[in-house]
């Protein structure tokens, strides 16, 4: 009886170290890891009933990733492309990381030769479509989306061994452009819902976030982060992960500020120590706590002050 | 008859895959490949039509496979060359060129000889194929 | 009198007071001296003479080379003299000769020429200096100018070649593989018609060109208007066969410039594309002819008969490196440069050195392939190097890992004696050629898996499984001549 070594196609590809990497690079998703790694042994079985000669064509492959903003959809999509590539189901493992703009033309003509041109570029790789439904604009008839959309879905199921579609975008909005774009829907083999973080695990992303920005928190400021995180996914646009980059990079310019002001009053001469700890004050001084963009801002979109 | 013009023009016709490997070293050298097409294999004839632009940001052969398919979809009973260009200083030329697609019939050429002074001979080489100029389809 | 630490007496009575002075003293040894970006610098291989001093020897060769004679002369107060000095800058002993070893000691000589010295665009005028009276100078057993440094400032004094790798390909259409030619063969003796046959065969069979040889003139056996008349005819009809341009190296090399312009002319009404001289005729020939072909589209084919006169001798003469400098600003488009695996003389590495002196936009100092300076080719049009003699169908492997896809790969013999006819010989080497080039885009090793990718094409292509089977056993493993001599850090001479 032909047998074969599953151990040894996942050994060979060196899977486990990008699944390391995964767990490493992103805090928690435990749910999008494990589907990760149930996709990766799909992708190892698929392989070995290849190599069996059980199957011959290659599996489906294109995916969705739904969650909102800041899930980590972009990192995950990096790391997918590598488990393909090393599996041999991509042959060089690039992403082209692409929304509607990239896609869509302005004038009649346009539109095709701008959608083969993403798609050559992306070939070999895994093409990345996010908000994907924005090519879809059912309010406009005459909208070039659909032209897109439409050599999508031939390259799609013609060039199974060239590229790797991912459509990502928020979940509800994703399922509505499946209902209207059902020959898109059943050629999205893998599905990955991306959960909000929880309070704790963006408390743990901000503490890493610091370290690889070569700053520490100090007590008060590990509290005050806290707090601040509580507040601010209770507001609008909050964007999970981008959003927590975003207050760090203000706190850091607040910790500039202040540590400037208390040397040019020549009071003293900043050290090490003070040049890389963030304090509470400088969490604390946020808007975020006073309720943030909707205390008095109304226009700035996307924004987390 | 067929023609011997391009690189591989003396090997077995080239298959996809085998293109695809020419590609990916095009690409690997960082060259763009382009795809032209013509119904006038006279050898002096340099200007076929491009289909489409030169490839440039490609990073698989694939890609060109892709556009050479809808060329030989559109203009099936043609020439058709894949060249890869090379913009490094001092080159700025092509650097790869095969043929990937031949007519079905190779009619070959005529040489005219026009005689002139002290035996010397003026020749002209005529392409049967341009006879019925202006087509690409065999009919 | 004042005498400074490297010799030189510069009190002017004592410099000039009459008689006969050394070399040094007269100042053409100077270890301090730092080149300039326009000066020339020459490295010569000297073998001094029993008992003189290597560094009087380097400086007597700069002397030589540049404005001295055997004694004081006091005119040359009447100019900058010491701008028109050659200066021997730099001296380092050979290594594996002198003291402890078998052969006499020799060194390499680094001297430096101010740019005034040489008229532009001269080749004519530069030889007269470099290797003119110095390389019978009594007190050297021998000279050999090993490389030389070019001041761009000079280099672009010169067109260059006519054509150049990339208007030639252009011109014929042939991108992507190494170009492919055989040379007529019997040299001498058919008649213009029976001449002509051959390049029809030849060129139909599947070469982009054939070659008169370098003794091919105008014989009482065949005219030169005749051979003309009958290769044009093979030309042509090669071409209508494949629908592929050929050529075939009509060599116009006579008696006088006037008559070689008389066959250019007629080539040229003809409608070759390419005409060939041999080195023989001279700088000056070369340069008149390069800009004859420059005004009229034709690429100029260089055979360097007479070379090894120069350069064979690895004591004496000239390196061929520095002629195919020469020969690039003088201006030829294909230059014989060695095959390494072939009939003639040539060590691997210090051939691939001359590729690279024909090919590179830079080339870079590389002293395992013989080049001591950086070159800058000033944009220079290249060279196309052409690899000939007693090379065949398996060693295809070999020369295109050796020299890439920028050569005409020349298969004489290996073509017209082929058992199964010229055609086949030239199918034969046409088919290797495009296998391996095939094979090493695909990524394959070619170097070793070569013999393979050869058995695998001789499959399907019978005239190379012929061709493989003639000439498995031939090939020439005589040891060369001339191979560099380095020393692997270069340090300032002590």
């Amino acid at each position: 009886m032909t047998s074969i070594d599953l151990q040894q196609i996942l050994t060979d590809a060196n899977i486990g170290e990008v699944l390391d990497q995964l767990d490493q690079d992103l805090v928690g998703l435990a749910p999008v890891k494990q589907r990760i790694r149930e996709i990766a042994a799909f992708l190892v079985v698929s392989r070995a009933r290849q190599q069996l000669g059980i199957e011959s064509a290659p599996p489906s492959l294109h995916m969705c990733f739904t969650g909102n903003p800041g899930t980590g959809k972009t990192t995950v999509a990096l790391r997918m492309a590598e488990i393909l590539h090393r599996l041999g189901y991509v042959r060089k493992g690039h992403v082209v990381s692409v929304t509607r703009d990239d896609l869509v033309g302005q004038y009649i003509g346009h539109t095709a030769p701008k959608t083969r041109e993403v798609l050559k570029k992306a070939m070999g790789g895994v093409l990345f479509i996010d908000e994907a439904y924005y090519l879809y604009r059912p309010e406009n008839e005459r909208d070039y989306g659909q032209e897109a959309i439409e050599i999508l879905l031939q390259v799609m199921e013609n060039n199974r061994d060239d590229l790797v579609v991912i459509l990502a975008g928020y979940k509800d909005r994703m399922e509505k452009f499946f209902q209207s774009n059902p020959g898109m829907s059943s050629r999205i083999a893998h599905h990955i819902d991306f959960p909000d973080y929880s309070q704790a695990e963006l408390v743990e992303i901000a503490g890493k976030m610091v370290a690889t920005m070569h700053y520490r928190f100090d007590d008060g400021a590990l509290k005050a982060m806290a707090e601040y995180i509580d507040f601010r996914q209770k507001q609008p646009h909050f964007a999970n992960a981008r959003s927590i980059r975003n207050a760090l990079d203000r706190a850091r310019l607040r910790h500039a500020n202040r540590v400037f002001d208390l040397a040019a009053g020549g009071k003293s001469k900043p050290t090490a120590e003070e040049l890389s700890t963030i304090t509470e004050a400088d969490i604390r001084a946020s808007r975020v706590f006073d309720g943030g963009l909707n205390a008095d801002m109304k226009v700035e979109s996307k924004a987390d002050f | 008859m067929h023609i011997t013009q391009g690189q591989f023009s003396f090997l077995p016709p080239l298959t996809d895959d085998e293109i695809r490997a020419q590609v990916d070293y095009a690409i690997s050298k960082g060259w763009a490949v382009a795809i032209e097409w013509t119904d006038d294999p006279h050898p002096r004839n340099v200007y076929w039509n491009m289909w489409g632009t030169p490839m440039f940001e490609i990073k698989d052969g694939a890609a060109a496979l892709f556009e050479l398919q809808a060329c030989r979809k559109a203009c099936p009973n043609t020439y058709i060359k894949v060249n890869a260009f090379d913009n490094t200083r001092g080159v700025e030329s092509t650097v790869m060129s095969f043929i990937v697609n031949q007519p079905v019939m190779e009619p070959g050429f005529g040489l005219i000889r026009q005689e002139a002074a002290g035996r010397t001979i003026r020749y002209t080489t005529r392409p049967y194929a341009t006879e019925r100029p202006g087509g690409y389809s065999n009919d | 009198m004042s005498n400074l630490t490297d010799g030189r007496i510069t009190d002017i009575k004592e410099r000039y007071k009459g008689g006969v002075l050394k070399y040094k003293q007269m100042g053409y040894w100077r270890p301090d001296y730092e080149p300039k970006d326009t000066d020339f610098i020459c490295v010569f291989r000297i073998t001094p003479q029993e008992g003189v001093d290597p560094e009087e020897a380097a400086a007597a060769v700069a002397g030589e080379s540049s404005t001295a004679t055997w004694t004081v002369v006091w005119t040359d107060m009447l100019t900058a003299y010491e701008d028109y000095q050659g200066k021997a800058y730099r001296l380092d002993a050979v290594p594996g000769t002198g003291v402890g070893t078998d052969k006499e000691a020799q060194y390499f000589a680094y001297i430096a020429y101010d740019i005034i010295l040489f008229e532009e665009g001269s080749i004519a005028n530069v030889t007269a200096s470099l290797i003119g009276n110095v390389f019978s100078f009594k007190p050297l057993k021998a000279a050999r100018l090993e490389d030389i440094r070019i001041p761009v400032a000079y280099v672009k004094t010169f067109k260059g070649p006519p054509t150049g790798i990339i208007v030639e390909r252009e011109r014929l259409d042939k991108y992507g593989r190494p170009l492919l030619g055989a040379t007529m063969k019997p040299k001498l003796g058919l008649s213009g018609k029976n001449y002509g046959r051959v390049v029809y065969e030849g060129l139909t069979g599947g070469l982009d060109f054939t070659k008169d040889d370098e003794n091919i003139n105008s014989q009482p056996f065949m005219h030169w208007r005749d051979r003309f008349l009958f290769c044009m005819e093979a030309v042509n009809r090669a071409q209508a066969n494949s629908g592929e341009i050929k050529g075939h190296y009509l060599n116009i090399t006579a008696a006088t410039m006037e008559d070689m312009y008389e066959r250019a002319e007629f080539a040229k009404e003809l409608g070759s594309n390419i005409i060939m001289v041999d080195l023989i005729i001279g700088w000056t020939a070369i340069q008149s002819i390069s800009n004859w072909a420059r005004k009229n589209d034709m690429i100029l084919h260089m055979h360097r008969a007479g070379h090894g006169t120069y350069t064979r001798q690895k004591n004496h003469g000239v390196s061929f490196r520095v002629m195919a400098k020469w020969l690039r600003l003088a201006g030829v488009d294909h230059l014989h440069a060695g095959t390494a695996v072939g009939k003639l003389e040539g060590d691997p590495m210090t051939v691939q050195g001359y590729y690279n002196v024909c090919r590179d936009g830079v080339t870079r100092q590389d002293l395992a392939r013989g080049i001591f300076f950086d070159q800058d080719w000033a944009d220079l049009r290249k060279v196309m190097p052409v690899a000939s003699g007693g090379i065949h169908a398996g060693q295809i492997h070999q020369l295109l890992h050796l020299f890439g896809d920028d050569v005409v790969m020349q298969f004489g013999g290996g073509t017209i004696g082929h058992p199964g006819g010229i055609q086949a010989g030239a199918t034969a080497n046409r088919v290797g050629i495009e296998a391996m080039v095939k094979a090493r885009n695909e990524g394959r090793d070619i170097l070793n898996e070569g013999p393979d990718i050869l058995r695998q094409a001789a499959k399907w292509c019978k005239p190379l499984e012929q061709a493989l089977e003639t000439w498995k056993d031939v090939s020439f493993n005589y040891t060369s001549t001339d191979t560099p001599d380095f020393v692997t850090t270069p340090t300032a001479s002590s």
